[in-house]
């Protein structure tokens, strides 16, 4: 544990050196500042409330395409992986979806809602819900059998038997797709920001994207992955060891 | 996979409590694997049905807990039925408590700590299944079962891959339950002097497809 929490230390410290390395061999803060140079613009943009109010804005469309995603997902595979009947007929469009290029949904989606949060936040949904449906699909599709018997026996309640049957058994694949949902997600909500919003952390890229200023650029995607890493390790990771606590007991 | 025309049907509430079982027929695909097993118990009845490995006992018991329904035939029984299955089936991520509280919303956590009592597991109320021994975990399956106060009890070889003395602690166990809460039970078993021990009449499944013996041999003299 203290291990592995010292090698990821020592690496990112290495990752670094190497950033700083390349600065001084460029020797063209225009082109790669070095890491120190950023402190300073990233207080400026603290103090004055842009940085955060930014990042707010991107938050809260990741929260909500996340929940949007991770719940119509979470109720598609379920539905897939229990009815081959339902699953034959929705797979091609599942297949469809999967392999359309997120730029296309998004294009789309602001193409005919317009380019407003309801077009933005539902790109982002679409491009991810496919994914959590396959993901879930498979963990429905391990459903134990017996455990079903038991329930239909004992004539446990449906929400008893989602809530402490069925979602138990799905959860390593919830927390997987939940774990990859919110890397793509994020990455997709900069990209609709950077296409068609006035806000958010992909629309001030766009903007020093315009001015050729790789600083404010690298400062405002550095600050977002520092926040999203942080919800990894605050939030993602202590709730899968909570749920797969029996295991270990 | 039945003709859905001829689907059994299951459960119908029963004046007198008896429990009916008439299968025609049951098949998994093309295969026959019963054919016009009909038998009635009464309450507080314990019936043993034995058998080769394979026959259908499971597939029989399946069919009267109303698992399995795609049969021709009906099969009448009451409404709170409780299984024990061939293995414990218990929900691994909740504790031993929760295992009774959960699929018995009506029970307390008291009454709850007095059924892992009586089966000797007090001191396990918080534990998950995966930290108790395959006895433990087969007894808890037994105080799930008990805590509905079934009228009609399935038990599918629940004795079966225990050492033998763990496997005498069992079936007194289940003796003294029976005795106490005196459900009507059906139960499966490899073993004659299980059979003997325990039901008050044995049926024995025969033949392909099978069919119950014609000698359903009363013991302990006592009919339905
Ligand atoms: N879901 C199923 N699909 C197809 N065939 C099945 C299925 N379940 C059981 N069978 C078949 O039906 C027959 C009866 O099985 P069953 O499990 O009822 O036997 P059993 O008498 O309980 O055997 P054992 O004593 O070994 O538990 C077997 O030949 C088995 O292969
Ligand atoms: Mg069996």
């Amino acid at each position: 544990m203290t291990d592995s929490r010292v090698v990821t230390g020592i690496s990112l410290a290495g990752l670094i050196l190497f950033w700083w390395a390349a600065a001084l061999l460029t020797a063209d803060p225009t082109i790669l500042p070095e890491p120190g140079a950023l402190i300073a613009p990233f207080l400026r943009e603290l103090a004055s409330g842009d940085l955060l109010y930014h990042l707010g804005q991107t938050l809260v469309r990741v929260a909500w395409a996340f929940l949007l995603a991770m719940g119509l997902g979470l109720a598609l595979g379920l539905a897939m992986g229990r009815s081959e009947r339902l699953n034959r007929w929705l797979d091609p469009w599942l297949v469809v979806f999967l392999n359309l290029p997120a730029l296309v949904l998004i294009v789309l989606c602001y193409l005919w809602i317009g380019l407003n949060e309801t077009a933005a936040i539902l790109a982002v949904t679409l491009n991810k819900v496919p994914n959590v449906t396959t993901v879930i699909r498979e963990g429905a599709r391990a459903v134990s059998p017996e455990l079903d018997a038991m329930a239909r026996v004992y004539r446990m309640s449906w929400w008893t038997r989602l809530t402490h049957v069925t979602l138990p058994q799905l959860a390593p694949f919830i927390a997987g797709a939940a774990r990859s949902g919110v890397a793509v997600i994020w990455k997709i909500v900069l990209v609709v920001e950077f296409l068609g919003r006035s806000s958010g952390i992909g629309f001030k890229i766009h903007m020093y994207f315009q001015l050729f200023d790789v600083t404010m650029v690298l400062v405002y995607a550095l600050s977002f992955i520092a926040i999203m890493l942080a919800v990894e390790w605050a939030i993602l990771q202590p709730w899968e060891r909570r749920v797969r606590r029996w295991r270990t007991a | 996979m039945g003709d859905p025309a001829t689907l059994g049907t299951a459960r119908a509430p029963l004046a007198d409590g008896m429990i009916r079982v008439e299968i025609k027929e049951k098949r998994f695909g093309r295969l026959p694997v019963l054919s016009h097993v009909a038998f009635e118990v009464a309450p507080a009845e314990t019936v043993a049905i034995t058998g080769p490995s394979g026959i259908g006992k499971s597939t029989l018991l399946r069919i009267v807990a109303g698992i399995d329904k795609e049969f021709a035939g009906r099969v009448d029984t009451p409404a709170r039925i409780a299984m024990v299955f061939q293995e414990p089936t218990l929900l691994p991520w909740r504790s031993a408590r929760e295992n009774l509280t959960l699929v018995h919303p009506g029970l307390t956590r008291a009454e709850a700590d007095a059924a892992l009592a009586r089966v000797g597991l007090a001191e396990k109320a918080g534990d998950f299944p995966g930290q108790l021994s395959l006895g433990q975990q087969r007894r808890l399956a037994l105080a799930r079962a008990f805590a509905g106060r079934p009228e009609l009890l399935i038990l599918d070889e629940p004795f079966v891959s225990l050492d033998p003395e763990t496997a005498e602690t069992m079936i007194a166990l289940t003796e003294a339950l029976i005795k106490e809460a005196r459900p009507a039970t059906l139960f499966v078993t490899h073993s004659e002097t299980e059979a003997r021990r325990l039901a008050t009449r044995i049926l024995s499944l025969r033949g392909s497809p099978a069919t119950l013996a014609p000698h359903a041999v009363p013991i302990k003299g006592v009919n339905p």
